[in-house]
């Protein structure tokens, strides 16, 4: 009796489930969030869930990497370029019935560069010198000196617009933005729910109910995708698993490119990397395309400085440090090393490190330089490495955009000190013309590749699978996110 | 008995005490620091010591522990650092899961172990006993996570009849023990592999006792003496084994969990250490030392309730 019980509400599930597919999604992801304030925390698993879907910003990324109008609707920026007004769109309200005004702006602009900030991002807002309210719709955002880049920095999820008077303790686990999708619940190490926000100010999300589902481990996530229990995985963690999909007519696999460049990071105050010469000579030990295969199986791009090859302004430099062992040789003799040296490589956990690491551990010692290899997780990475400086080598993918502004600060884990570059950043910066940041940009490429501050492999594919009648994903991943606000199911 | 019971709760308190101080000076060794994790490679050193500051981490490690220690007494676990949420809540949460999922591979395992055991030792050197005894081996012998991976790749990816893992919670009670059974299965067959070996064991060493003699020469079957008078003595060892199974299916879950992505204890404490969310991984081993030592509290107390000799000797 109790199995024909089982057996009949099981069916009858199923069939609900079939007949509401066309309005449902299952997205997988790798990572959980910690909590889902994306203002209070660097992971990407927050801006995967809530950014465009939850929270919206004052501009935003589109799926090509455009910034557009989000919470502004148009903005007029001062002749000296240091009065931005935003004029607000009006109707919009919180997913808890509050209207979003220019208030909320002020506000959350105000917490976000405020001198006991948590935000993780706190240099977007550096250049913040007042905001004011000039009426409900309008705010007035004064810079203390010109930045081209601000509309930029005001797309990223950090820059979100928070509702004035909102517990913030409270939003991190019940978040309360303005975007297209509510949130529902929140099944802890299991998955979140979100629901279509009927009152949304802009053109209503397609479907009705998402949920994100949760697998860390790559093998189940590709039984999750086998199994139909998943439909769609926007990042898949098992490159080696897409030929499967590719091949299989259920699913399609979408490549694109991420905001992510992986390097072999260098300790440039640390002997003998402090001097130029060996860096030079890594820079030629190392073949890319053969990590590229070796490692993730053939997906991302070379690249020959941080710099996303996706961006206008890229210029290719791998010329720069094409994969010469001999000539590797001969700087290290030129250097005072003609035997070569041993030095540390420090890999925290994602497959591009680990299986990369394997791979340039070699290449190097086919040089004469021998690495003691060692596994690190993240927060051990970030002790040692990250705030410690205790390596030589270690291979990470900085995956936030545009952020080769890191390599003005000397402090930073790889201590590149160059007044040179620093005076080039501040010049960026300031520069409002077009034309003349993109020839900036492009000098700073060159400067990173001329003085060989790490070794630049490759930018990090999107690698992703769906189910073929899944229509909208991002092909690329010009901002951590999962935008499903154009989502839909073609049949 | 009530003294016994009373000593043992005493030595159980000690345990507990001694295990929290072990725990928190073991954990809070590992390097790493909650703060630097949740802000990222970008985060400027004011935003992480403001958010360390925020969330206690700079206070004394003798404040900390005294805080954690004296907060459990009450159900108080603290906050978790990454999640902003009661410790306890998290906790019970995964419980929800876990436990569940520990009773329900136990019973599967005994339900599997006691026929076949008592099948092998009434019919000792049959070809039943042959099979049981081959089976078994095998089931010991076969690593729980590749037999899981296989069972997904039969049951969920070929046929379909389950989900490849997740819990969809209890809101559906057969849809929650449906997404628990697979796992449940898989955690079970080693360990009644190893209850069966043990329970056919057991019968076959009282069977050479004087007692098994007399209840035979009293008429009753071979079966009767063996189910009758047999089994009951043979409990002892098969307690003491379903004791320490319990235990470790409680903590020991973790590949499983992971294979089937469920949202248990293993899965929690795993997340919490590469989060270096301490406090979270601090409360749930201590949680699991907890446990250890009321399951095997209990059993102590079951010997009396199985062997009357044992409750007259205390």
């Amino acid at each position: 009796m109790k199995r024909i019980f089982l057996g009949a509400s099981v069916l009858a599930l199923t069939a609900s489930m079939a007949m509401a597919q066309s309005t449902h999604i299952n997205i997988g992801d790798q990572l959980e969030p910690p909590h889902l304030d994306p203002t209070a925390g660097a992971a990407g698993a927050i801006d995967n869930v809530v950014y465009a879907n939850i929270y919206e910003g004052l501009t935003r990324f589109s799926a090509d990497g455009d910034v557009i109008a989000g919470l502004a609707e148009s903005w007029d920026i001062s002749e000296d370029g240091l009065t931005y007004t935003f004029n607000l769109r009006s109707g919009v309200k919180y997913h808890d019935g509050s209207d979003m005004t220019a208030s909320d702006v002020v506000y959350s602009l105000n917490r976000a560069r405020a001198e006991d900030s948590t935000n993780a991002q706190k240099g977007l807002f550096a250049g913040i010198a007042d905001v004011t309210a000039a009426d409900d719709t309008t705010v007035v955002v004064t810079l203390t000196s010109e930045n081209g880049g601000f509309l930029f920095n005001m797309a990223w999820g950090d820059a979100i617009i928070l509702n004035e008077g909102d517990d913030v303790e409270a939003l991190k686990s019940q978040p309360n933005g303005t975007g297209a999708f509510t949130f529902t619940n929140w099944v802890q190490g299991d998955s979140i729910n979100l629901a279509r926000n009927e009152n949304y100010w802009g053109t209503p999300a397609i479907l009705e109910t998402v949920t994100i589902k949760y697998i860390s481990d790559p093998t189940a996530a590709f039984a999750a995708m086998m199994a139909g229990d998943i439909d769609a995985f926007p990042t898949f963690p098992a490159p080696e698993n897409l030929p499967q999909f590719d091949a299989d007519p259920r699913f399609t696999v979408i490549i694109g490119s991420t905001e992510g460049e992986t390097i072999l990071a260098t300790n440039n105050k640390m002997p003998p990397f402090d001097n130029p010469l060996v860096r030079k000579a890594l820079s030629h030990a190392i073949d890319r395309s053969a990590i590229i295969d070796g490692a993730m199986f053939g997906y991302g791009t070379p690249i020959g400085s941080h710099f996303a090859p996706h961006n206008p302004a890229y210029i290719d430099l791998t010329g720069e440090s094409n994969y010469d062992p001999e000539l590797a040789r001969a700087l290290l003799a030129e250097a005072g090393y003609p035997d070569g040296f041993t030095t540390t490589l420090k890999l925290p956990p994602p497959t591009y490190a680990r299986r990369g690491g394997e791979i340039i551990a070699a290449q190097l010692r086919a040089v004469g330089i021998e690495t003691e290899v060692t596994n690190l997780e993240w927060g051990s990475w970030l002790e040692e490495v990250f705030r410690g400086y205790d390596f030589g080598l270690t291979i990470v993918s900085h995956t936030e955009p545009m952020d080769f502004g890191v390599y003005a600060d000397p402090e930073y884990y790889f201590q590149y000190d160059s007044a040179e570059y620093q005076a080039l950043m501040e010049e960026l910066t300031a520069e409002t013309d077009p034309d003349r940041r993109i020839a900036l940009m492009q000098d700073a490429q060159r400067m990173m590749a001329a003085d060989d501050v790490n070794v630049y492999l490759f930018q990090l594919a999107k690698t992703g699978v769906a189910n073929k009648n899944i229509v909208g994903l991002w092909e690329n991943s010009p901002t951590q996110a999962t935008d499903l606000t154009a989502v839909y199911w073609s049949e | 008995m009530l003294r016994y019971i009373l000593k043992r709760l005493i030595s159980l308190g000690l345990s507990l005490i001694a295990a929290s101080v072990l725990i928190f000076v073991a954990i809070e060794i590992i390097p790493g620091d909650a703060a630097a994790y949740m802000l990222g490679i970008n985060a400027s050193p004011e935003a992480v010591a403001a958010l360390r500051e925020q969330i206690g981490l700079n206070q004394s490690d003798f404040t900390r522990y005294f805080d954690w220690a004296t907060g459990m007494l009450r159900g108080d676990f603290g906050i978790s650092y990454t999640y902003r949420v009661p410790v306890a809540d998290m906790i019970s949460n995964r419980l929800w899961v876990s436990l569940p999922l520990a009773m329900y591979a136990l019973f599967l395992s005994t339900l599997i172990a006691f026929p076949i055991g008592i099948i092998a030792a009434s019919k000792r050197g049959s070809v039943a006993d042959w099979m049981v005894m081959g089976g078994t081996q095998l089931g010991v012998a076969i690593p729980n996570f590749w037999f899981a991976m296989l069972m997904v790749q039969l049951l969920a990816i070929k046929y379909q009849f389950f989900t490849a893992g997740g819990f969809p919670g209890w809101d559906n009670f057969w849809l929650g023990m449906k997404a628990l059974t697979l796992p449940a299965f898989v955690l079970a067959l080693p360990q009644a592999s190893i209850l069966a070996r043990v329970m056919r064991s057991a019968l076959l060493d009282t069977l050479t006792e004087d007692f098994m003699r007399t209840a035979r020469a009293k008429g009753r079957t071979r079966r009767g003496a063996l189910v009758h008078h047999a089994l009951r003595n043979a409990m002892i060892p098969v307690l003491t084994i379903i004791g320490l199974q319990f235990s470790f299916l409680l903590a020991g879950a973790i590949i499983i969990e992971k294979i089937f992505f469920l949202p248990g204890l293993g899965s929690l404490i795993l997340t919490a250490i590469s989060q270096r969310d301490l406090i979270v991984v601090e409360s749930v081993v201590m949680l699991l030392v907890f446990a250890v030592i009321v399951v095997t509290f209990v059993v102590d107390i079951t010997y009396a309730l199985v062997d009357p000799r044992l409750r007259r000797r205390v």
